[in-house]
């Protein structure tokens, strides 16, 4: 169990630290977060009501973290050492519980500044927002990395990645924007837990299933 | 036919068509089926001497 | 061909014109609707067999991740391609009931319409994936995977679409009346077995084709 735990912990070490190497992928995120925040401002008319904005700040971050997972497998690509990955002598699922732990650092970092942002330019923040942005994180993470080693398998992976995603995509919106702007957040939270729960495990458990060769 | 009625037969039409569209579509394959396996089997006596 | 496949069209051909004689014949015409009632018996039928091809296509995806045995993959293909099929007959009739009960012929409020939209835009992904995909066991794997998640996607999406109605898209519509009068019920009940068993049928057909296809490729390969 503290082997599992060991290589989990080394795979998400290992692509934090590429990250802060190669500065690749976040401050792509980052900075396409704030364009599309901006890019909203005008596509809003005035007197757009703060549930429109709301909901697109939803829209900022499911896009957002598509633009992360098409990065997802790309150390390994690049360095072609996938098959390494995946032929070493840790069960593969911990390298879905690595590379999700790492992804939702990243998207968790790209939203430091994006709801900041958010509040600058549109209206500020409610705890419940925050909490069902964090708990949209671990799901969008979980069924990301999954659908990106699917992806990578295909000839076009950056159109099909996203084809992939938005449809499993669409609950956590409805979660997302329903906490933000229920009166009853409750239901709308526990929904986006449960999704969590059934994703993650659905992901890990089926993950040694696409990344073999 | 009042309006109710037209649109409940438009309804039923749709299965109906849809059916006779996947049947066309089927006998296509068929089709295309038929002729490949008549260049398969002439490839095969071919390399068997006939 | 098993006997039960063999009674297949022979069962889809009867229920459906039996359950189609009983639902206009039969069962007594609705008294809030009237009328335009009558496509309650097709529409509901198609939706159950899209989902029910959605699970028998996840429960063949599943077999293919279990065994490994490759058969499973053009299966569970099939399957999900009738379970599209379906699919999109479902939002073909739903949305024409729309029109005839409210004058729409869309509305985010009716449960069932988005709910199938979401579930067809996943399955149309399905497509992409299996088109994109050079052919063999990592397809057949991938494809797998992503028909079981379409298969969870179903629960959590209708679960999803319900607490929307409450805020984001009110829903004030809905289809369900009061109690079903047995006969009504009955009806319904042979227009559904009527439909599945075509479902079956067509399942039947388009997989035999699909192997016949494979087969012949095999055999040109050998013979080139």
């Amino acid at each position: 169990m503290s082997a599992y735990a060991g290589d989990v912990a080394a795979l998400a070490r290992k692509d934090l630290l590429l990250e802060v190497r190669s500065r690749d992928t976040l401050p792509a995120m980052l900075l396409f977060v704030v364009s599309a925040l901006t890019i909203f401002h005008f596509a809003l008319p005035a007197g757009s009501s703060e549930r429109a904005e709301t909901g697109l700040l939803w829209i900022a971050i499911v896009f957002t973290a598509l633009l992360g997972l098409t990065r997802a497998f790309a150390p390994e690509r690049e360095e072609g050492v996938l098959d390494g990955l995946v032929l070493a002598p840790c069960d593969r699922s911990a390298i879905w519980l690595g590379k999700t732990i790492g992804m939702t650092a990243f998207l968790v970092l790209a939203e430091i500044v994006a709801l900041p942002a958010f509040a600058l330019f549109f209206h500020p923040l409610s705890w419940e927002l925050v909490a069902a942005v964090a708990l949209a994180d671990i799901g969008i993470a979980s069924i990301g990395t999954l659908l990106a080693a699917i992806a990578a398998a295909s000839r076009a992976r950056e159109l099909l990645l996203p084809l992939l995603f938005l449809p499993l995509a669409i609950p956590v919106v409805i979660g997302g924007v329903g906490a933000s702007i229920a009166s009853n957040p409750g239901s709308f939270l526990g929904f986006l837990v449960l999704y969590d729960g059934v994703f993650a495990i659905l992901s890990w458990a089926s993950f040694e299933y696409v990344v073999t060769e | 036919m009042s309006t109710a009625e037209k649109y409940v037969t438009g309804a039923y039409l749709v299965l109906l068509g849809s059916l006779l569209l996947y049947l066309l579509i089927i006998a296509l394959k068929v089709g295309r089926l038929e002729q490949e396996l008549a260049d398969v089997t002439r490839a095969a006596r071919e390399k068997h001497g006939g | 061909m098993s006997s039960l496949s063999r009674g297949l069209p022979f069962a889809a051909f009867a229920l459906l014109a039996g359950g189609f004689a009983l639902a206009f014949y039969w069962a007594p015409e609705d008294a809030d609707q009237g009328f335009s009632q009558k496509i309650f018996y097709l529409h509901v039928p198609i939706a159950l067999t899209a989902y029910a091809c959605f699970g028998w296509g996840a429960w063949k995806a599943l077999r293919l991740l279990w065994t490994g045995e490759r058969r499973y993959d053009l299966e569970s293909y099939t399957a999900i391609h009738m379970g599209v099929i379906f699919g999109l007959l479902t939002l073909v009739t739903g949305s024409i009931w729309a029109k005839i009960s409210w004058g729409e012929w869309w509305t985010w409020g009716e449960r069932q319409l988005v709910l199938f939209l979401i579930l067809f835009l996943f399955y149309s992904s399905y497509f992409m994936l299996r088109y994109s995909t050079e052919s063999g066991p990592r397809r057949e794997r991938n494809s797998a995977v992503y028909a079981l998640f379409g298969v969870v996607l179903i629960p959590v999406s209708f679960l999803a679409v319900r607490i929307a109605g409450t805020i984001l898209h009110p829903t004030i519509f809905t289809h369900e009346g009061a109690d079903l009068p047995w006969q009504m019920l009955v009806s319904f009940l042979v227009c559904l077995a009527g439909m599945l068993s075509l479902a079956g049928t067509l399942y039947r057909v388009e997989l035999t084709g699909k192997r016949i296809d494979a087969s012949l490729r095999e055999l040109r390969e050998l013979l080139a």
